[in-house]
């Protein structure tokens, strides 16, 4: 069997986490932070979550088009984005972005502040107190929010497929293998690739569930 | 004498004035069908459900276009159709068998030509299907397995002998114009459509034909589903896909009426 599909996903799944991962806590503690004009940052932010995973495509696929302008100029360079692994990737990285942002976003804001005043009376750079203070003490929330978005870009399938199209072996997705198999009557393949796929999501909420865990432990002692 | 005469002109007229309602063409048979045709025939179809109405004004017309394989698998899992024209013989002879349709009423209607197409303008220099096998291509668009043009296409690449490279480098739609899509806007530099489909799409042109003898002869079956429960209505409208008024439009949009040869 093919199994072109599952290292498509769980690589392009892997690289949009890392990506949204820093892109996710970088908006979320700015806007947790801003004093105006949050509310329209976060319905932006916000948007790719609650807008159908179609439509989201489907201004990606203008966006990034040859016939757009964004889209012609990286064609000068040879680089294209429709219908190739980098689209499934960013297609991935969007839709799972709000995510990542909104558990980041929570967690600052439930933490307590007097942790990050104590850290500037001591003499600690900005940078330093969000990596030594507030990120270990918000880590189960990124740790849910990472995890999340680990599950959405690996399930992503209305943006995938209209960006990246369906090129097996290339931008198949396990999402857009399960589709064809079943466009195509191949019912054996499609029960194949969805116990793949509920294997892999339910490790993931176990292992974020221990990992919430221990962290809990960690918190009382 | 004269009341005689009375009477015959007034048998005349009556009989004149039945004449002349039949010749009006409207009918009053009344109802709903839901026609499922493959997507190369979208306007064409849509223009005929114009005319249709035209004569048959009482007869509602759904139409469902998507690709001959979808629509086959919707009618097995019992959709709701009551006419079913496809794009190639087999998704017909595959609900026939499965005793789906009525098989006194599949009629082949239509033929149509396979094209390699290429964006409008675009620089891609490719002359031929063989080209497509070459590394001038980096990627072709084909109709997936369950779609009749990307039957015919597999068929073409296979009998000139590089089926497994083109298959390779090959995003594959779910329909013919979503195909023809990803050509027009550029993001696939070429794919293999219908010549009826080129003709409407300005921004894609026609590189060439199938080479004779490379493809089974693209034919378009239309039946009656043997579930439907408009018999009366689908019947007109099958009945009405085989006018002059139809056959005129079918034509106008490239189609070739199917013959006996």
């Amino acid at each position: 069997m093919d199994w072109s599909p599952l290292t498509l996903s769980l690589r392009a799944a892997g690289i949009a986490t890392v990506i949204t991962f820093f892109i996710g806590i970088f908006a979320a503690w700015k806007v947790a932070w801003m004093r105006h004009g949050a509310g329209i940052w976060d319905a932006v932010f916000t948007l790719p979550l609650v807008l159908p995973p179609t439509v989201v495509g489907f201004f990606l696929l203008v966006f990034f088009g040859k016939a757009s302008g964004i889209g012609k100029w990286l064609a000068q360079f040879g680089i294209q984005i429709v219908f190739t692994w980098v689209g499934v990737v960013i297609a991935s990285t969007v839709v799972a972005f709000p995510l990542m942002y909104r558990t980041a976003r929570g967690a600052f804001e439930q933490m307590d502040t007097d942790l990050i005043d104590a850290g500037r009376t001591l003499g600690l750079s900005e940078t330093a107190i969000f990596w030594r203070v507030v990120f270990p003490n918000c880590l189960p929330g990124i740790i849910s929010g990472t995890v999340l978005t680990f599950a959405r870009a690996l399930g992503e399938f209305g943006a995938t497929i209209m960006l990246a199209g369906n090129i097996p072996g290339k931008t198949q997705t396990l999402a857009i293998a399960v589709y064809s198999a079943v466009q195509l009557g191949h019912y054996e393949a499609a029960y194949r690739w969805v116990a793949v796929i509920v294997t892999i999501s339910l490790l993931s909420i176990l292992g974020m569930n221990a990992v919430n865990a221990r962290q809990k432990q960690k918190g009382r002692g | 004498m004269s009341k005689k005469w009375i009477a015959v002109i007034v048998a005349l007229a009556l009989v004149a004035g039945g004449v002349l309602a039949g010749c009006t063409q409207k009918d009053n048979t009344s109802g709903e069908i839901t026609v499922m045709a493959a997507a190369s025939l979208t306007d064409a179809f849509n223009e005929i459900g114009t005319k249709f109405n035209e004569q048959y004004p009482n007869i509602k017309v759904n139409f469902s276009y998507d690709s001959s394989g979808t629509l086959q698998k919707q009618i097995e899992q019992g959709a709701t159709a009551d006419v079913f024209v496809s794009a190639a013989m087999k998704q017909m002879n595959a609900l026939n068998d499965k005793g789906l349709m009525d098989s006194d009423t599949i009629v082949k209607l239509l033929e149509n030509k396979v094209v390699l197409i290429k964006t409008k303008g675009s620089s891609l220099d490719v002359k031929s299907f063989q080209d497509v096998g070459t590394d001038k291509v980096k990627m072709v668009a084909l109709g997936n397995s369950d779609v009749p043009v990307g039957q015919y296409a597999q068929t073409i690449f296979t009998n000139l002998g590089i089926w497994d490279t083109v298959q390779a480098k090959a995003n594959l739609g779910t329909n013919v114009r979503q195909v023809l899509d990803w050509v027009a806007t550029g993001n696939a530099e070429c794919g293999v459509v219908y010549a009826t489909d080129a003709a409407i799409e300005d921004k894609v042109e026609v590189i060439c034909e199938a080479p004779d003898g490379s493809c089974d002869p693209v034919i378009y079956p239309m039946g009656i589903v043997k579930a439907s429960t408009q018999k009366d209505a689908a019947k007109k409208f099958t009945a009405f896909l085989q006018t002059k008024d139809a056959q005129d439009i079918l034509t106008k949009y490239g189609f070739t009426i199917y013959t006996s040869k």
